[in-house]
């Protein structure tokens, strides 16, 4: 009997996905993309309820609208900056379908080419068909040209391209960064055909609170350690503070070069240690209970405090 | 869209609220305050649903003030903020609910320590460092995580307002343009200017 009922019992262990856990950080950078292939038969990660089926209609666009499928990423922080140094790019790593927590190892920086990066923030799916095949256009504009194509007419390129389909559902919120001719660019196109150039954007349900700790710590001349520092912290802020980001943060850095990954820093990490060993991290966590533990608001007069 | 602010610091409480007054998109009155008083150490901001906020904030106000003439010395910050809760819990399972969010600023004068209660219509209460309410809280709160320090100083205090205030301005797309600053300490109460 009990044999019998553990066929059947919802066994957690086994819906856990084992992606989360094999992936090691060298993945997140350029040579990733291989890791369900190096890793056998891919499975499915199901929601552990007992009907995943009414769990998701629940808990998607679906209830809403029953022509739109499942579309995850609603819940987001990406941002990226200009400096003196480059662009950094700094993503959380969540994917939310409702109140659920779809995925906590998105990749959200899509690498269109050694010198370009695209951000992900709304439909999963448009950010990464659209920039892959951004991508293919910016390699044939160098064939036909001989030449990189800039940011600018990169960015153009998309925007023309998702405004074609405006109103037809496209759903994505995006920054495009690279350096080219002029340095480093930041762009910001979004499905409406809304493009704007910058010094400093975050798109996505997170944004507000990233905006809260980035508008407060940018200026032109950060160096790089300290804007690497500057990302990450706002990416903590907001996957602290926005239900629907969190997990990780992954951090690029454009420089004249190329684009660089940086590293992929586990939030709850960056709570409670920080970092670790990184130039431009301050010692210790970045929570607030982390940063404040000794300290306290009490005044007690003389008198008072040595009774 | 209403915002307010409240920070702790080294023997003090800082309460920051918006002075605009808006009907629909018109704004009806930009030097409203809507920080009350309520005892020598106590300040009471409130937001929420037009002309709910005073009915309550009144009639707070004078309850507070009727247990200080009954009883010869006023209620302590956390007794008050329990009461003020108990208010707004009874009135939620009422007919009509008082749709009102209070940060309540008090300084203990007997223990010497500041509290700063977060307190929502629906009878939420909570003692925090810093608090905020409305569309600002978004910016203001991840800011504050980071800038915010207990042992501040009043100046170092204002600053980091200065810091929520800007950024908001900076940011929010129907921001407030003013905003009263109260401050409570041992000293009892006092307005500034930022």
């Amino acid at each position: 009997m009990n044999s019998f009922a553990n066929r059947f019992s919802t066994n957690t262990t086994q819906l856990h996905s084992p992606e989360e856990d094999n992936f090691s950080d060298a993945t997140w950078g350029s040579q990733a993309g291989f890791g369900n292939i190096a890793m056998g038969v891919p499975t499915f990660s199901i929601p552990d309820v007992a009907d995943p089926t009414s769990f998701l209609q629940l808990h998607t666009d679906d209830h809403a609208d029953p022509n739109c499928r499942i579309k995850i990423q609603h819940g987001t922080t990406t941002l990226a900056f200009r400096f003196q140094g480059g662009v950094i790019v700094a993503v959380d790593s969540r994917a939310t379908a409702g109140s659920y927590v779809a995925s906590g190892t998105v990749k959200k920086v899509i690498e269109i080419n050694p010198y370009l990066l695209g951000t992900m923030a709304g439909g999963a799916a448009d950010c990464q068909y659209w920039e892959t095949y951004l991508g293919m256009h910016c390699r044939l504009h160098e064939l036909r040209n001989r030449e990189r194509i800039s940011v600018s007419a990169a960015s153009k390129y998309l925007s023309n391209l998702v405004y074609s389909y405006k109103g037809m559902g496209l759903s994505m919120g995006t920054m495009i960064c690279g350096w080219d001719k002029t340095g480093p660019a930041v762009f910001y196109v979004d499905s409406d055909g809304t493009r704007l150039k910058g010094d400093l954007f975050s798109v996505g349900s997170g944004s507000t609170f990233a905006y809260g700790v980035l508008d407060q710590g940018y200026r032109w001349d950060l160096t790089d350690a300290e804007a690497q520092e500057l990302g990450r912290r706002s990416i903590y802020a907001a996957g602290h503070r926005d239900a629907f980001s969190g997990n990780s943060c992954n951090l690029y850095h454009v420089k004249e070069d190329g684009w660089h990954f940086i590293g992929n820093y586990d939030i709850s990490k960056l709570h409670y240690d920080g970092p670790g060993d990184v130039p431009g991290a301050p010692e210790g966590g970045y929570g607030y209970d982390i940063r404040v533990e000794g300290l306290s608001s009490a005044n007690p007069p003389e008198a008072a405090a040595s009774a | 869209m209403e915002t307010s602010f409240a920070i702790t610091g080294k023997g003090y409480v800082i309460v920051a609220a918006d002075t605009t007054s808006a009907r629909s998109i018109v704004k009806m009155k930009i030097d409203e305050d809507k920080i009350k008083t309520l005892s020598p150490h106590l300040l009471m901001a409130y937001s929420g649903e037009p002309g709910d906020t005073v009915q309550f904030a009144e009639y707070v106000e004078r309850n507070i003030r009727l247990y200080q003439i009954r009883n010869l010395y006023p209620l302590r910050p956390s007794a008050a903020a329990s009461w003020i809760r108990r208010a707004l819990a009874e009135s939620l399972r009422s007919r009509k609910p008082y749709s009102v969010n209070l940060l309540l600023g008090g300084y203990d004068t007997a223990s010497h320590d500041p509290h700063l209660y977060w307190i929502d219509y629906l009878g939420t209460m909570t003692e925090v460092p810093f608090a905020a309410h409305g569309y600002g809280s978004y910016f203001a709160l991840s800011l504050l995580d980071r800038y915010h320090n207990p042992e501040a100083t009043i100046e170092e205090g204002l600053a980091t307002l200065k810091r929520c205030i800007d950024e908001v301005a900076k940011r929010l797309v129907v921001s407030p343009g003013k905003y009263k600053v109260k401050i409570v300490d041992q000293d009892g109460i006092r307005e500034v200017e930022l």
